[in-house]
């Protein structure tokens, strides 16, 4: 493997245990930061108001996205639209930390995802299932995140694809060898990174969990059920009290196995971002971009 | 017994390297944890690591869960410390103010600035070194021996009972750091 893409796995392995927020301001950049971040995501609008407005959603303004880099210390993320590696080329240029390939933007391309080996910048996809993380990871994702439901507030999605993960791993694990070349025909991946699931029981890159995140006891859960951390977009800032709930996030997730102290964090953090059930969605960002 | 600092970042790559060498080792989220292993605290064969991570956040859940002074106090009192990267930082004149040195944040860059290299480290030989958004130490005390630089620029020092490296010995199969921080305890 190459030099840039296992230095890029280990960029992804130092956000671990950690909360990415999504922040639109450097003055959002710099709360995210001081709650405990460890990196951000800069997006012109989250997800919750990319929804609610409708229409194509593009990459963010470069501009934009270096007056946050200049606003903090951490890792600065930014989306690029499915398949538009052109968007992706501009993002590598202001060298930015990480380019998520996103669902939340109106993708470019039904068919191709991004070569993202040929990138030097590392890239973070959505995936919903085994299968589709295993194809991201072959294309050069070098992180996984579940797709979720962005900006719903509604954690079913991202617990229903964390969990298809984890199980879809278990059973690589519990196969037979000379079963692994069927499950990678199935799965409609590459069979050495089906033996790899096979033999280490993981992926062989970092998981988040990702879309419809909004209290700590969504962060516990989605750690508790195999997230190794959590990304929260529109949970912070569409909340009553961003900073404290910034806050209170970040420290569910170092402490997600000890209730009594998520007690504690869960306590008077004010109005939790309003949020639509799954059922009330028309427009399903998960199903883009298999 | 090991202490590891798991507050965010790489620290279960620390307990495996460990664990692999041996030592038995705690993972510390919060000030019930520390205080549990309160026994190291007494030094004997005990210490600690504060792994890699984004130094800015780990400050933040350290000083909010009442972790901050204890461990100081542990390691000013002679606990010995293991700091890579993030950890490096935390341990410098701006953070936990243990170590004599003064580190500088994202040294080389972002991301497209992370690298490898192959260097002599101090007493050990050549080891592989691997850099992400690392720092470096930019000024250091006359108490402190340096072990290694890259391009002229410090990248491990010891100081009495603190180790940092601006590297990530546990992300490489080398095991001859902690080795060298098992044989401080």
């Amino acid at each position: 493997m190459e030099d840039r893409t296992i230095l890029n796995r280990q960029l992804a392995q130092m956000l671990k245990g950690g909360v990415i927020m999504d922040v639109t301001t450097p003055e959002q950049a710099r709360i995210a930061e001081a709650a405990g971040a460890c990196a951000v995501m800069a997006l012109e609008r989250i997800p919750a108001d990319i929804r609610a407005a409708g229409g194509v959603s593009r990459m963010s303004d470069p501009k934009m996205i270096k007056g946050i880099q200049q606003a903090v210390s951490i890792p600065v993320m930014a989306k690029c639209r499915i398949g538009h590696f052109a968007e992706a080329q501009i993002l590598e240029a202001i060298e930015i930390d990480y380019i998520d390939e996103s669902e939340v933007l109106s993708p470019a391309d039904d068919i191709y995802h991004i070569d993202k080996r040929k990138f030097k910048v590392p890239f973070v996809c959505g995936a919903k299932d085994l299968g589709e993380a295993l194809r991201r990871i072959n294309e050069g994702a070098t992180m996984i995140r579940t797709k979720g439901e962005p900006g719903t507030g509604d954690i079913i999605q991202a617990v229903r694809h964390m969990r298809l993960m984890q199980s879809e791993i278990r059973r690589l694990v519990g196969m037979a060898e000379d079963e692994l070349y069927e499950a990678a025909k199935q799965l409609r991946v590459p069979y050495d990174l089906v033996q790899y699931v096979h033999e280490n029981g993981k992926l062989p890159v970092v998981n988040f969990a990702a879309g419809g995140v909004a209290t700590p006891a969504d962060a516990a859960l989605m750690m508790q059920l195999g997230a190794e951390g959590v990304f929260v977009g529109s949970g912070i800032f569409k909340s009553g009290n961003p900073e404290k709930r910034a806050q209170a996030i970040v420290k569910a997730v170092t402490n997600y196995n000890n209730p009594a102290i998520l007690a504690e964090l869960s306590e008077d953090l004010g109005e939790a971002m309003v949020g639509i059930n799954e059922s009330e969605i028309e427009l399903l960002m998960a199903e883009r971009g298999k | 017994m090991i202490a590891i600092l798991a507050l965010q970042g790489a620290f279960a790559e620390h307990e495996l390297m460990l664990q692999r060498l041996g030592a038995e080792t705690r993972l510390i989220r919060n000030l019930e944890d520390w205080n549990k292993t309160l026994p190291l605290k007494g030094v004997g064969r005990s210490g600690l690591v504060i792994p890699g991570g984004e130094s800015t956040s780990m400050m933040r859940i350290m000083k909010d869960e009442g972790l901050f002074e204890p461990i100081r106090e542990a390691i000013l009192g002679g606990l010995p410390v293991l700091g890579t990267c993030a950890g490096l930082i935390m341990l410098d004149r701006n953070h936990l103010g243990v170590m004599d040195i003064l580190a500088k944040r994202n040294a080389y860059g972002r991301q497209l600035g992370s690298f490898n290299a192959e260097e002599e480290f101090k007493g050990i030989g050549n080891v592989p070194m691997t850099f992400i958004r690392a720092p470096y130490i930019e000024e250091a005390g006359p108490d402190v021996e340096i072990l290694a630089t890259v391009d002229g620029k410090i990248v491990a020092a010891r100081q009495a009972n603190t180790l940092v490296t601006a590297f990530h010995p546990e992300l490489t199969d080398d095991t001859r750091i902690h080795e060298l921080f098992l044989s401080m305890l």
